[in-house]
């Protein structure tokens, strides 16, 4: 016991001439403080720029490689700068409305983006739902499990002939598609977050009295909350996957249906543009969904 | 008088896999209102089956558990549960978790104000009025069973059920939580009945201590009284013949006759 005691009157001394000294510095340059500010501002600018410039220069490289290899006469593909020039209007003006078929992209990312609203809106609701219920009931897992397990495995445009059939019209079809698509990953995760709540706060639900109105939305909904975004991000992703083959097929206005439509009028460029529509909207779709989950889950998490 | 609660020949056994296992043998207590029992026992030996009985969180096989002459077979605010690991709802604040059990069995019988109020004045009693919009994971162990006792308090209820509250906690934040609760017994009269593996902690907070024998099958072994004048004091009890005495009986019970062969 008597040697750390020692220790620490060793030492104790030994800070102290470098905390008098530290601030005799900071008093000798009072003038570059601003600097001081000004260097925590280009740190900033460094964080920034060490989360952009990687992928910017990456792109920059692929741009340089897809154009060294395209540029030549007779490409199967077209070469950036071509791209550029035939579909710069498709690029620079999102919104442009010339006609019923002849629409920009940014309106026709729109008309995709409702349907999956209503699709995968209908498939957060109905999946969660189903997901407590499965996730609840031994009997409804026992009765359901099996079902839910071999149709999700089904792609998403098997089912599209059969909706078709069964709504005899392609929007409501297409909408469908998104929904069944969507359905699968959140009742299961929402299943694995309800079987996962602890028995302390069923307990305090039991205790409490809780009817099954109030456990679902005081209990289970909170407490499963992580597992139900991580089946919603899921969903939200595969919804956006099926939604362009689905429209292909159905026709209309939606960014899937222009791609169709340009590959038949072999109008290469504005494919390429379109896809990266496509990816542009698909990742924020993504990380809105992961910002919503953060948000609701903020205490979630620890005990 | 007729007994406050009476448990009445209880018998309970779990059957899984077609294996039937006896866990609690033949239990018969009565308790008064306001008394403070304690029910000790090494693990294992089913003192919380017999909490969860109490609370109707599971039933009985045989026999009958009693409040006020009312058999108990679900689980109801009036006979709250402090649980072991605090039970708090992570997701929400300190005042939400006692709100949520105050909106529930106050609703229609307390105004907002009123029920505001009274969340604030169980927050008090525990003096964790200070952390109220602080989530669990916020607050140290200590803080967060004190908030579990303030909303199982907060429930008004008829018997204050306790599942071994102090286990998770260092001896000092222990020993003032079991100052808190001798404090809250005093004001309050509660009934309170607590699961204790804790022989000091039996002796200076109960009545009465209840010992059981150990499982499968256990029973009540022996029930001590113990009949210390209250308020008391830790130290002043550290000398006192009578706790020394107490102190002894439940130790020779545990150790002696009913010692836990397989915990060695």
């Amino acid at each position: 016991m008597a040697v750390p005691v020692q220790k620490t009157d060793n030492v104790t001394p030994l800070p102290s001439p470098k905390a008098s000294a530290k601030p005799a510095e900071i008093v000798a340059l009072p003038a570059r403080r601003s600097e001081g500010r000004g260097r925590k501002i280009v740190d900033r600018l460094k964080g920034i720029a060490a989360t952009t410039v990687p992928p910017l220069l990456v792109l920059g490289v692929l741009l340089m490689v897809w154009q060294i290899g395209f540029a030549r006469p007779g490409a199967s593909l077209p070469a950036p700068s071509v791209i550029w020039a035939e579909a710069k209007d498709l690029i620079l003006d999102p919104f442009f409305v010339l006609g019923p078929q002849d629409i920009g992209l940014g309106l026709r990312v729109l008309t995709s983006l409702e349907r999956v609203a209503i699709g995968f809106g209908l498939a957060a609701v109905v999946g969660v739902l189903l997901g407590a219920l499965v996730g609840q009931s031994i009997w409804a897992t026992r009765g359901l499990d099996p079902i839910f397990q071999v149709l999700r495995t089904v792609p998403p445009l098997a089912w599209l002939p059969i909706s078709l059939a069964a709504f005899r019209d392609a929007n409501p079809s297409a909408i469908f598609v998104i929904f069944i698509t969507a359905i699968w990953p959140i009742i299961i995760n929402t299943a694995v977050g309800i079987r996962n709540i602890p028995q302390d706060y069923r307990n305090v639900a039991q205790v409490l009295r809780l009817n099954t109105f109030e456990f679902f939305f005081k209990i289970m909904v909170p407490s499963a909350a992580p597992y139900i975004f991580t089946g919603l991000r899921i969903g939200i992703g595969l919804s956006w996957l099926a939604i362009v083959a689905a429209e292909m097929l159905t026709g209309g206005v939606g960014i899937g249906f222009f791609i169709w439509d340009a590959w038949n009028s072999s109008k290469l460029s504005d494919i390429i543009v379109a896809l990266l529509y496509i990816g542009v909207v698909g990742f924020a779709l993504d990380r809105l969904v992961a910002a919503i989950g953060n948000l609701v889950t903020r205490g979630t998490s620890a005990s | 008088m007729h007994a406050y609660l009476k448990l009445d020949h209880i018998d309970k056994s779990f059957v899984r896999g077609g294996q039937t296992t006896e866990v609690l043998k033949d239990i018969s207590l009565t308790i008064d209102q306001g008394e403070f029992v304690s029910i000790i026992g090494h693990s294992g030996c089913g003192k919380s089956t017999l909490l969860n009985l109490i609370a109707g969180l599971t039933q009985v096989t045989a026999g009958a558990v009693l409040l006020e002459n009312r058999e108990v077979n679900a689980p109801g605010p009036e006979r709250a549960v402090v649980f072991q690991n605090h039970s708090l709802l992570p997701w929400l604040t300190v005042y939400e978790n006692v709100k949520l059990a105050v909106d529930k069995v106050f609703s229609g019988k307390k105004s907002r104000t009123e029920r505001h109020d009274w969340i604030m004045a169980n927050l008090d009693l525990v003096q964790m009025a200070h952390a109220r919009d602080k989530r669990p994971s916020e607050i140290s162990g200590g803080m967060k069973q004190r908030v579990g006792i303030a909303r199982a308090l907060a429930m008004e209820p008829k018997i204050l059920l306790l599942d071994e509250p102090f286990g998770a906690l260092d001896a000092l934040t222990r020993a003032h939580l079991q100052d808190s609760v001798m404090d809250i017994h005093a004001r309050l009269k509660n009934t309170m009945i607590m699961i204790t593996h804790d022989v000091d902690e039996a002796v200076l907070l109960s009545d009465r201590i209840v010992m059981m024998t150990n499982g499968p099958a256990a029973r009540i072994g022996e029930v001590l009284a113990v009949d210390l004048p209250r308020p008391r004091k830790r130290l002043d009890l550290v000398s006192d013949s009578r706790y020394i005495a107490a102190r002894e009986a439940v130790l020779r019970f545990l150790y002696e006759r009913h010692r836990l062969v397989e915990a060695a």
